[in-house]
């Protein structure tokens, strides 16, 4: 696989790994049987900023890499800013991504949309994020995408 | 930084001694071995030398050997020019763990309306000849079933297959890609129609393969041409290649007894993995197997960020996760054997040869559980297990 540098750099040493105890939003997005699921938890202060940024994941290089990048990205942002990270963006600040993993940067940017949903339900915030949260074909497979669905026997 | 190659499945490196014997034939004796004059014939002599040490290599006639361009060649070949060659017989019998040059290959069968039945293998990874049986009809044309599996190293009951196949009337072909110079292969003792080979799995270069046809089997011609050879696969003569092949052959067979090392130091390893790392599987059964295959599974992992951490320790190696290759499915092969997509995901292959030593065994031993527990600790699946744990 034929990684840029930065991708290399985030895989081998990610940033903001780990759970955190008293987070107030944690979203889960992916599928074992795709090979790839990203676990984020946020904790945001009154003012609405992410003062912390956790991740776990399962999956490919890219998928870790995506992961630790979106995480830096949002930390010290605002719910609003973080809202508004793209794939794209996440994308172009690990250099490029090869064409195949395009959907790890979605499944990043969905995870961290999934967690801020659990912050407004958890707040009592009525919010159309959650809806939107059905997996949009994060990774075109053709296996029913139940999210957080790890085992199954 | 150390290096170690465990990816011998995927190809091998050319040795020295085979690198050695194709030397003479880029510059010196460079010609082709259909002239006439004396540059040709020097060539053809080498040419015939060399069908002659592979056919000795299979325990065939040299005449029952064709070199083509590589396995997958031989395989197309074997299985598209075999089938045509039944006229009026329209039904293909292969497994769901062929190697996908031969899967393929029965695919495009398919589309010119042959039906093809895809028999099954228990969860050890071994296809049961009763299957085979059960699935032979009237117009089967052929029969094609992988001697030794490229993923997970299991050996078919060949013989047994074979003898299925004739009563029934059909062809047998046998993919022997991964078993040749690993394990016996002789032609006669098999019962075989047709058998692949490729040189590069067994320290000959890329680009350079065989077909067993035996005596009267006559697949149709793939590669229309000039007549080479003996006007069933056309095209010049690959001759330093083919010089290599032979090399190649002929040490295999010569050392053929030295896989034993081989097959100790790969129990170590199964051994020594299976040990050292909890929730951990070996994929294919452990007898028989091919003497150089390692396939473990490791859940609540990736098989790619697992090759990506070993790479940056030196060791080389293989999966059957999807996401180390361009489809979205992990390895056919391992969802055969009935494993889970989940744990297909998690799947290490190494595959050592004669040049892997018991220190680079040791190594291996060394780096790999502490790789497989980092991603273990990064990995969401992995929480519920280790709360559960402390």
């Amino acid at each position: 696989m034929d990684y840029s540098e930065k991708v290399m750099d985030h895989f081998a040493h990610p940033r903001n790994v780990g759970e955190i105890e008293d987070a107030n939003g944690v979203g889960t997005v992916g599928n074992a049987k795709c090979g790839d699921i990203m676990k984020m938890y946020l904790k945001v202060d009154d003012s609405e900023i992410i003062t912390d940024v956790k991740f776990k994941t399962f999956g490919c290089g890219a998928a870790i890499a995506t992961s630790s990048m979106a995480t830096e990205m949002i930390k010290g942002k605002s719910i609003n800013d973080a809202l508004g990270l793209t794939n794209k963006a996440v994308i172009e600040a690990l250099g490029g991504l090869p064409a195949v993993k395009i959907h790890c940067s979605v499944l990043a940017e969905e995870a961290v949309k999934s967690a801020i949903a659990d912050y407004y339900k958890r707040k009592g915030i009525e919010n159309d994020l959650t809806r939107e949260m059905d997996c949009n074909g994060c990774c075109g497979c053709e296996h029913d995408h139940h999210h957080h669905d790890t085992e199954e026997e | 930084m150390r290096r170690i190659y465990a990816d011998n499945a995927a190809t091998t490196a050319v040795s020295r001694e085979v690198l050695d014997a194709m030397l003479p034939y880029f510059c010196e004796s460079y010609g082709n071995p259909s002239s006439l004059h004396a540059v040709g014939r020097e060539a053809k002599k080498a040419l015939d030398a060399a069908r002659a040490t592979v056919a000795a290599a299979l325990n065939c006639d040299a005449n029952e050997i064709y070199f083509t361009s590589c396995g997958s060649e031989s395989d197309n070949w074997a299985i598209r020019g075999g089938a045509h060659s039944k006229k009026g017989k329209k039904h293909i019998i292969t497994t769901k763990i062929e190697h996908h040059a031969a899967l393929h290959a029965c695919k495009a069968l398919e589309k010119e309306g042959y039906e093809v039945t895809y028999v099954g293998v228990d969860e050890n990874g071994y296809v049961d000849p009763a299957d085979v049986a059960a699935a032979m009809r009237e117009d089967t044309a052929l029969v094609s079933v992988m001697m030794a599996n490229n993923e997970i190293g299991t050996i078919q009951p060949i013989k047994e297959i074979a003898e299925i196949a004739h009563n029934g009337g059909a062809l047998m072909f046998t993919d022997a890609v991964q078993a040749v110079g690993n394990i016996p292969v002789d032609v006669k003792e098999l019962g075989v129609d047709m058998l692949a080979l490729s040189g590069h799995k067994i320290h000959a270069p890329k680009g350079i393969g065989a077909l067993y046809c035996k005596k009267g089997v006559r697949p149709d011609v793939l590669i229309e041409g000039g007549g080479q050879e003996r006007g069933r696969r056309g095209g010049t003569e690959a001759l330093a290649s083919i010089v290599g092949l032979a090399k190649a052959a002929e040490i295999a067979n010569a050392e053929l007894s030295e896989m034993d090392k081989v097959a100790a130091l790969r129990d170590k390893l199964i051994d020594g993995i299976l040990e050292r790392i909890p929730y951990s599987r070996l994929n294919g059964g452990r007898s028989p197997r091919l003497p150089g295959n390692v396939n473990v599974a490791f859940e609540f992992i990736e098989g790619e960020s697992l090759l990506l951490l070993l790479d940056m320790e030196g060791i080389c190696a293989s999966t059957g996760s999807a996401c180390s290759s361009n489809s979205l499915e992990p390895s056919h092969v391992l969802l055969a054997t009935g494993l889970p997509v989940e744990k297909a995901h998690g799947s290490l292959r190494l595959s050592i040869s004669k040049d892997t030593t018991e220190e680079d065994v040791d190594y291996i031993l060394e780096k790999l559980p502490p790789i497989v527990q980092r991603l273990r600790e990064m990995s969401p699946l992995y929480e519920e297990v280790a709360k559960n744990s402390k």
